[in-house]
């Protein structure tokens, strides 16, 4: 059975294009209208507004809350501050990445989970010996991204909150009108943004109440195709597309330690007992194989294979989420797993997996791409990721 | 904070003082803690009634390992091992069956009820004898490490495979077909006379949560026999069993262990996935190189160490250990000895164990009831009279029974177990028994029942299953206590498991304490 979030009384009258898309078993919208370009823009320009309810969340609650959620991940959740969010990912015994997600301490003994897989049995599973109650809120729980650089002006003028001093990555209570809400300043867009969480049936209301104190600065409902690039961009990895979670995969060559998806600092190896822990100090011990990097690939390269074949470059129209080779000479030494056309950089990037030692940034590497159905090598060069980081992200 | 331990064993059990004595004797300071005032865990002698002693929780011995009797000396330490003879006396309408050492002997006791079951009896023995050979081979080795076994590993199962082989074609086919049979089917193959099959499945019953039409129920027929010992074999200690922890706890204090009662262990301290030190009830804690635990899994990993500290894998298994308690206890004080009509040759008689299982029927009715929470109307009985082994237990002309009263279930489906449950269920035994000793009921002076709750108070054992975890054969060998850590070693670097819920189980045979003892030793050489 198809789902639809809270919001879908309003998206579905916005979606021109008839472009919908699932997740976590909702439909929601890829793009609004034909092309995601103008979605896109609004969202490094002005201002978008993404409906992000198919996440699952969880609240966790009682004394224990957060030794519950800390004995599963890997960053030190003790250390969560109230009204802190900290992003993390969560591994199975292997050290293999579960899934990732955030978590928002709205209380000494009141934590809030995000994630994009069901947790609800792992959650209860690790709460042995705990007192720790865990309630699934993921569907009354509705759950709205206002990104982009007009953002915080927007939130101002919309919500009685105190958001000057919410810095990057915390958490803070509000109201409109009759409605609490928290919002965190997070997001998937790499971008200064914020999320709201609040009671799903005020829903239509507070979209429409977005919308309206939106409309002067540009505020532009965006689907996924649009995220799918900002978040490119940003160098944030999706799970099923840049990691198979380790339940998902089918053999062990499939799963991913977080050192291998550049997200080593997250793991708190010092900490008490997590899931996964011994495994990841005994990885952390040796030098790591893999290694998410960013490439990008060479303009004039690109261009002369294309002119090669008679034609000019021809681009992806959107991110596309594809296993594609990456080469070191003839060696194969690595596989990207997306990547687009950033319309803001003006360059084509992708997000690979990369073998040692061709990891550090800089490295000439060659992506295979089809031009006029002939497999090519494109040369492209490591990068640090992200590939943009504005001041304003975190300002 | 003192110099920590080369290691600390949790619980002065038979087998917490084996791996003790052992490890001492290989030049380590260990220290062994015990909750209780007393040493010797299941295998006690305590006065229940002022002048009168009893085996509190085992009355016989398991088949207890001759090496460790020889390495330690323990006839040196005061136990005296003995072997009565008729082993069992099986109670049936007005007669009484005599299961001998010798099974030429029992053949002749079992004419009167069947002569063809007599005729039978000496190749039965030979069959299970086969078996169990294979299975005391398992016994007496480490579990393979799976799923990847060492050549060492391969070598040993490849060596029990070849001694079962050995005995030729048929026996290994019986063998390996007796393996996962039910009591019921195995004996049905054999026997007609239900007074017999009751007898041979009475000895294979106890601390099981199953009746004799149980799959794998066959299996423990085996395990509790010793290597050539014809099928109920009983052995017993002079003074009561007591002795035998009396005895290793002198074999351990001579190699140098110090041993401390009335110390609690509450929790079992982790860092960096390694244990360091137990902390006694009241604060004090002991830091300790490695750690033994022979309290049962459950109580080791659930409550000592905490979940916390676990993989939730680890902890789903370890809380999927079935360990229903089936036994409760009943001693008797005795004003004179129980006359049983049915049996002549007078006292030497009644030396071993005295069984109300008078067939498979009234065995698996009495399991009906527990199957559904209920404790047995009529319960399977297993009595020993140690005072016929050493007067000295009872006031002169006194007597003492300990009976093993099967089935009462730890989890009542109706009440709990309060005090008129367990008087009723002590009036239930001595009714039973006086269908056979009609006397009985007058003579009795003082009676002490322990429910299965309180098995599970005094000796911290989970659900006061006796064995430390169900004996079945999905919670044997490679898979005891888990699949994946049969070996000793958990996952908590360090903490080693040394009692019953360990390969080989339970038992008073003191090898789980003597095969952890070995891998502690192992892992020290390795590393
Ligand atoms: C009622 C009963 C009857 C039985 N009958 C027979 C029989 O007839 N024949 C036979 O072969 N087997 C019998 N068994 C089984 C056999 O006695 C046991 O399998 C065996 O004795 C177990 O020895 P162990 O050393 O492994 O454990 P235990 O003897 O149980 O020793 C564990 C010790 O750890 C201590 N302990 C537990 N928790 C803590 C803590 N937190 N801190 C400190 N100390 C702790 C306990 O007090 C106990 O002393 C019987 C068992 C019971 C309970």
């Amino acid at each position: 059975m198809l789902r639809t979030t809270p919001f879908h009384s309003r998206t579905a009258l916005l979606c021109q294009a008839q472009n919908w898309r699932r997740w976590a078993g909702c439909v929601v919208a890829s793009s609004y209208e034909l092309s995601h370009d103008r979605e896109y823009w609004a969202i490094r320009s002005a201002a978008a507004l993404l409906d992000v309810s198919p996440l699952y969340k969880y609240l966790v609650r009682g004394p224990d809350a957060a030794r519950l959620l800390d004995r599963i991940v890997t960053r030190d959740i003790r250390r969560c501050a109230v009204g802190q969010v900290m992003y993390t990912p969560w591994c199975d015994e292997a050290g293999k990445v579960l899934d990732d997600g955030t978590i928002t301490r709205l209380d000494e003994d009141l934590l809030r989970l995000t994630a994009a897989e069901p947790n609800l049995r792992w959650l209860h599973e690790n709460s042995a010996g705990l007192d720790a109650t865990i309630d699934d809120v993921s569907d009354s729980t509705a759950a709205l991204a206002v990104q982009g650089p007009a953002s915080r002006a927007i939130l101002r003028d919309a919500l009685e909150a105190d958001l000057d001093s919410l810095r990057f990555f915390r958490a803070t209570r509000a109201q409109v009108r009759d409605i609490p809400l928290t919002i965190t300043r997070t997001g998937y867009t790499g971008d200064l943004g914020y999320e709201l969480w609040f009671d799903g049936r005020h829903a239509e209301r507070m979209w429409d109440h977005l919308i309206a104190a939106g409309q002067p600065y540009g505020l532009t409902p965006a689907g996924m195709l649009a995220l799918d690039i900002a978040r490119i961009e940003a160098g944030l990895i999706l799970i099923d597309v840049d990691y198979v979670p380790a339940r998902k995969a089918l053999i062990l060559a499939r799963t991913s330690s977080p050192f291998e998806l550049g997200l080593g600092w997250t793991v708190r190896l010092d900490k008490g007992y997590f899931v996964g822990q011994r495994a990841l100090r005994a990885e952390q011990a040796r030098p790591p194989t893999w290694q998410l990097r960013g490439l990008e690939i060479e303009w004039d390269a690109l261009e002369r294979l294309y002119a090669e074949a008679g034609l000019p470059v021809e681009l992806p129209a959107a991110a596309w989420r594809t296993s594609v080779p990456v080469y070191a000479g003839d060696e194969q030494v690595g596989y990207a797993t997306s990547g687009c056309w950033s319309p803001l950089l003006k360059q084509y990037i992708a997000l690979a997996h990369v073998r040692a030692p061709h990891t550090a940034p800089g490295t000439s590497l060659a992506m295979e791409v089809t031009v006029e159905h002939r497999r090519r090598r494109a040369p492209a060069r490591v990068r640090e990721l992200p590939f943009f980081n504005p001041e304003r992200k975190r300002a | 904070m003192s110099a920590p331990f080369d290691a600390i064993v949790i619980g002065a059990g038979h087998n917490g003082l084996t791996a003790a004595a052992y490890l001492a004797r290989a030049g380590l300071s260990v220290v062994v803690v015990e909750q209780r005032d007393v040493i010797g865990g299941a295998t006690v002698t305590e006065e229940f009634h002022p002048g009168f002693r009893v085996d509190t929780f085992a009355h016989r011995m398991g088949p207890f390992s001759p090496r460790v009797f020889e390495d330690l000396r323990l006839r040196t330490y005061g136990l005296e091992m003995v072997w009565p003879d008729p082993a069992r006396v099986a109670m049936a309408d007005g007669r009484a069956l005599s299961l001998f050492r010798d099974p030429s002997q029992t053949a002749e006791a079992i004419r009167p009820f069947s002569s063809g079951d007599a005729a039978r009896w000496p190749a039965f023995c030979r069959t299970v004898a086969d078996a169990a050979r294979l299975v005391d081979a398992v016994r007496q080795s480490q579990p393979p490490r799976l799923p990847d076994p060492g050549l060492r590993d391969l070598l040993r199962l490849a060596a029990i495979g070849l001694g079962l082989r050995r005995r030729g074609k048929r026996a290994m086919a019986e063998t390996l077909r007796l393996l996962p049979m039910s009591l019921a089917d195995l004996l049905d193959d054999w026997f007609e006379s239900d007074v017999l099959k009751g007898a041979v499945a009475g000895a294979g019953l106890p601390g099981l949560m199953q009746g004799p039409r149980g799959a794998g129920t066959a299996y423990a027929l085996l395990h509790h026999l010793a290597a050539g010992e014809a099928p109920g074999g009983v052995t017993l200690v002079r003074g009561g069993t007591g002795r035998a922890a009396e005895a290793l706890a002198g074999a351990a204090r001579a190699a140098g262990v110090e041993i401390r009662t009335s110390a609690p262990v509450e929790r079992i301290g982790v860092r960096s996935d390694a244990a360091v030190e137990v902390v006694l009830a009241g604060g004090e804690v002991i830091p300790a190189r490695r750690i033994l635990s022979s309290a049962d899994p459950k109580r080791t990993f659930l409550t000592l160490v905490g979940p916390e500290a676990l993989d939730p894998a680890f902890v789903r298994q370890v809380r999927h250990i079935r360990m229903r308690g089936a036994c409760a206890k009943v001693h008797l004080a005795l004003g004179e000895l129980p006359r049983f009509p049915g049996i002549g040759g007078g006292d030497a008689e009644l030396r071993g164990a005295v069984m109300v299982a008078p067939g498979l029927d009234y065995l698996e009715r009495a399991f009906d009831d527990a199957k559904y929470g209920g404790v047995s109307e009529r319960p399977f009985l297993e009595a020993v009279i140690p005072t016929l082994t050493d007067p000295s237990l009872a006031p002169p002309g006194r007597h003492v029974m300990s009976i093993l009263v099967q089935y009462a279930p730890y989890h009542l489906k109706a009440g709990a177990w309060e005090a008129a449950r367990r008087e009723a269920l002590g009036d239930a035994v001595v009714a039973v028994l006086a269908e056979y000793a009609p006397n009985l009921p007058a003579a009795v002076l003082h009676r002490q029942v322990l429910t299965p709750l309180d098995l599970e108070q005094r000796l911290g054992l989970t659900e006061g299953n006796i064995f430390q975890g169900e004996m079945a054969l999905d919670q044997l060998f490679f898979m005891r206590p888990v699949p994946g850590w049969a070996r000793y070693g958990t996952p908590v670097r360090g903490l080693y498991l040394c009692g019953a819920g360990a390969h080989p189980g339970g038992g008073v045979t003191a090898l789980p304490g003597y095969h952890a003892a070995r891998a502690v030793l192992r892992d020290m050489s390795a590393s």
